[in-house]
């Protein structure tokens, strides 16, 4: 621990601090372009000289160790003169073009050269000129701004685990490029946006669509996978004008996946904005009251087991229990949040949380993936598992899909078989696992969601309970989910009741004729084709397949659009705010639900969303937690003792950049998937 | 020297090292302590140039990659830093002129100009016939024998336009003069002849 002066204050660090780090702790401001908390120390940009007593010359701070009686001056005259000669050869080949970059007003080079800049330069010969770099649909560059933080590269190498960009050529004419010009194939590499200091890279979507001084700003929460995100919505209303990651060092630190962060131009195209009813076979616009006398007059003397609803994949938890309860209300035990009909157990919640939690991964030293692709599930968590396989004390093996996760593992086999011999302790990774100090499975819904899924459950349970997963204060027992409403959905008990039938039930059940009404809640990714001749009540936020086969369309609104609570993966409650409103005469879903339930005659007990949060917290007290860490569930017994099939696990998302109504409306997402995903499929010319 | 653009010339599709230089590379990667064999990439590099007419196409490059179970763009970063790796085809006679400062003092301009003027090309082009390329290049490490041009991989020295055209001459014919001084010079001794050390000592004399 050793004690420096910092601008004549002492402060003690931990061993390993750098100087940079120290002055931070003493509350000195470092000027710094190329480090970055979250990367390795590259030490090239010298913004952060710092004079140090008894050093010949100014100290880069970002390299340089805290060592015991430093005495480090943060604002001295030869600090200052440092610091103003870097900034001046920054910007002697830096282009004068801030106000048509994108970056203006949110610049750090733009900042820190009011600080440290001089008002003209010396340098009279010309800036050099560096010609731009295709890096694909999202990140666009300028690169004659590049400054060579080198920031990105360490991104791409470390964090996203995908060596594409590099520095090429040296001193005046190093360039940052991918050499051979191809679209950066990461699902994280929205985040160089993020890390680039100057506008050297920025995001191709929002080139030239507004200044951040315009956009009103709105802390939100991510639906496009189960990680839940902490994102910004930057808007000036109507529109979604951008996604930034927020800090959350428990769920995605400071990075968000390219999906969250670009599909929201998705949410301007295909909108549900006012009612329809079907009449004569074509979708009729309505009003409001009129879409309800035509739910009303279908569901009068219908009696409740011929009713079903199922919830889709980005509803929010408030809604979801408006229908629990309307659907109660109207004596129907049939419904269900379990689209992919995954055989997820909600009787005991530690059966379907990610319970070590995300942050958890950072303390595993073994890992077994059964039938999942982290990576497209979600990125976030795969990023976790790399960032601790690269500290070396993680080992990983894989059951299921065989495929690049940007790290190695061991291969243990295709389906269940491979599962059951691990459970049995037959198979030597049993043993890893045996002999780990906190093991992990990561079980994917391409496990669960298939014929022989309670079966699979009970294998991996039973892995859990033979290789020593469950102990005191660990919980290595995990379940990767790909849809943000379904732990809240499980939370809030959206499953069959008594005797009622799950998705696949309600579908077959809706082909024989035997469920005569079914409401699809944002429910797009079932086989609509199986509804039969049902009568079907499609609420939800875009023109999708469920809202094709509807017979009453009632709009709704999207996550960006209304006070919604989501439950992620790992059972962590985090509200969504408003950023802008619905299109139209879309409204807030749990409204349209309440109004509904009033013209049904059966009117809802809760007025304001504050009541309907209060109905929740007493179904599941875990609503009242929001934001906290999760406490730890209860372990139980779940899951079945069967027969398991020989089918090979396979994932779920079969295309990362379409997985929902909004992705798939989303143009930016379009040109990801045609270029990456079409460039990477089996049929390629690369296969 | 400017960056050249990846995509300048004709590649080849692909590249693979012959069955002798094979033999080597597993050599040159031995050297290395287990795992740590991408610091075999320099010499690597420089073997697939040899093999490659003295220069490095890109596929050499992912091959080498391959080899060392590296990313290609780290090879690129390498393989592009290094001005000894030619990114572009060059020609038979690769002749690398020296102009920093003790080699123009000692008459580099004249060495250049013969260069130019014979061959009919400029600096960093190469002859239509593909039989010289032209590079200026920062000093050599032979400045006591300035100036010098370096012809892929030898050394002439103490040029003066004269000398140079006879050598760019002999060059041509295929039968290019020993590496060394061209001014009949020894090594780096002084240019009008030996001022001391003129007798070999007599045995005894201190």
């Amino acid at each position: 621990m050793p004690k420096l002066t910092v601008d004549g204050k002492v402060v003690e660090v931990p061993n390993g601090a750098t100087v940079l780090q120290a002055c931070e702790a003493a509350g000195a401001e470092i000027p710094r372009f190329c480090y970055h908390e979250r990367l390795s120390i590259a030490g090239n940009c010298r913004m952060c000289l710092v004079e140090i007593e008894k050093t010949p010359k100014p100290q880069a701070s970002c390299a340089m160790p805290a060592a015991e009686g430093m005495v480090v001056k943060t604002d001295s005259a030869i600090t200052k003169k440092a610091r103003k000669g870097v900034m001046e050869f920054l910007l002697i080949n830096h282009p004068l073009d801030c106000p048509i970059c994108d970056q203006g007003g949110e610049c750090d080079l733009q900042d820190q050269a009011m600080a440290y800049g001089f008002d003209r330069g010396r340098f009279d010969e010309n800036k050099r000129a560096v010609p731009d770099k295709d890096l694909g649909p999202l990140v666009k560059t300028s690169m004659n701004r590049c400054i060579h933080c080198t920031r990105c590269i360490r991104f791409c190498t470390e964090v996203a685990g995908v060596e594409e960009l590099g520095a090429t050529f040296r001193g005046e004419h190093m360039e940052i490029t991918t050499y051979v010009e191809k679209a950066l194939t990461s699902e994280l590499s929205g985040n160089i946006i993020d890390l680039c200091p100057v506008g050297a890279l920025t995001s191709k979507p929002y080139a030239f669509v507004a200044r951040p001084w315009e956009l009103r700003k709105t802390e939100s929460i991510d639906v496009h996978d189960a990680v839940g995100s902490n994102i910004r919505l930057d808007a000036r209303p109507p529109e979604v004008l951008r996604v930034l990651p927020r800090l959350n060092e428990a769920v995605n630190e400071e990075w968000i996946s390219d999906k969250t962060r670009f599909a929201y131009d998705g949410l301007k195209r295909q909108r549900l904005d006012r009612p329809y009813v079907r009449i004569n076979g074509t979708l009729q616009p309505v009003s409001w009251q009129d879409a309800f006398v035509a739910i009303a007059a279908r569901l009068r003397n219908l009696p409740g087991s011929k009713i079903a609803a199922i919830a889709g994949d980005l509803v929010d938890a408030e809604a979801m229990m408006a229908l629990k309860d309307l659907m109660q209300a109207l004596g129907s035990p049939n419904i269900d949040c379990r689209q992919d009909g995954a055989k997820l157990d909600a009787s005991t919640r530690a059966a379907y949380l990610f319970n070590s939690g995300i942050a958890g991964i950072e303390q595993a030293d073994a890992l077994l993936l059964v039938g999942t692709n982290p990576r497209w599930e979600a990125p976030l968590v795969n990023a976790r598992i790399r960032k601790r396989w690269l500290t070396g004390k993680l080992k990983i093996a894989a059951v299921g899909p065989q495929l690049d996760l940007t790290y190695k593992y061991d291969y243990l086999g295709a389906g269940p078989q491979t599962l059951a011999d691990v459970a049995s302790g037959k198979h030597a990774f049993a043993e890893v696992l045996k002999n780990a100090k906190n093991p992990m499975i990561i079980v994917g819904q391409g496990a669960l969601a298939r014929t022989d899924g309670a079966a699979v459950l009970g294998l991996a349970r039973q892995v859990a309970e033979t290789c020593g997963l469950i102990k005191d204060g660990w919980n290595g027992f995990n379940v990767l989910h790909t849809a943000a409403a379904r732990v809240g959905g499980l939370d809030l008990g959206f499953v069959p009741g008594q005797g009622g039938r799950d998705v696949a039930g309600i579908l077959e059940g809706a082909g024989k004729g035997e469920i005569e009404v079914v409401y699809l809640f944002g429910a797009d990714e079932i086989d609509t084709a199986k509804l039969g001749k049902a009568f079907v009540i499609y609420q939800g936020h875009h023109g999708d397949k469920g809202a094709h086969r509807a017979d009453v369309v009632l709009p709704g609104a999207a996550y960006t659009e209304k006070n919604g609570t989501y439950v992620n993966t790992e059972g962590r409650v985090q509200q969504a705010r408003v950023a802008v409103f619905p299109p139209g005469e879309a409204r807030e879903d749990w409204k349209i639900i309440r109004a509904l339930s009033e013209a049904l005659g059966r009117k809802l007990p809760y007025d304001t969303l504050a009541q309907l949060r209060g109905r929740l917290a007493t179904v599941n007290p875990v609503f009242a937690r929001v934001g906290e860490k999760p406490a730890a569930a209860a372990w139980g017994a779940f899951g079945q003792v069967g027969t398991t099939t020989t089918a090979a696990f396979v994932s779920p998302i079969t295309n990362f950049y379409m997985t929902d109504p909004i992705t798939r409306c989303s143009e930016t997402m379009a040109k990801c998937s045609a270029l990456l995903v079409a460039a990477s499929g089996k049929t390629g010319t690369h296969g | 020297m400017s960056a050249p653009s990846a995509n300048a010339v004709p590649q080849p599709t692909s590249f693979a090292f012959n069955e002798a230089n094979l033999a080597r590379v597993k050599q040159i990667i031995a050297k290395y302590p287990r795992g740590r064999q991408a610091s075999a990439v320099l010499p690597l590099l420089d073997l697939a140039q040899r093999q490659h007419d003295n220069w490095l196409p890109r596929a050499a490059m992912d091959y080498v990659a391959g080899l060392l179970d590296m990313a290609p763009i780290r090879v690129y970063e390498v393989a592009t830093f290094y001005s000894m790796f030619n990114l572009q085809p060059v020609g038979k006679w690769f002749f690398q002129v020296c102009t920093t400062s003790p080699c123009w003092l000692r008459g580099s301009d004249d060495v250049v100009k013969t260069c130019e003027s014979k061959l009919g090309i400029h600096m960093g082009e190469s002859t239509a016939d593909g039989l010289f390329s032209l590079r200026e290049v920062e000093c050599l490490g032979c400045c006591v024998n300035a100036p010098v041009i370096q012809v892929n991989d030898d050394v002439y020295e103490d040029l003066d336009a004269q000398s140079t055209a006879k050598l760019i001459d002999a060059c041509r014919a295929g039968n290019p003069p020993p590496v060394g001084s061209l001014s009949g010079r020894k090594h780096s001794g002084p240019a009008s002849g030996l001022t001391s050390l003129t007798q070999v000592p007599a045995a005894g004399d201190d």
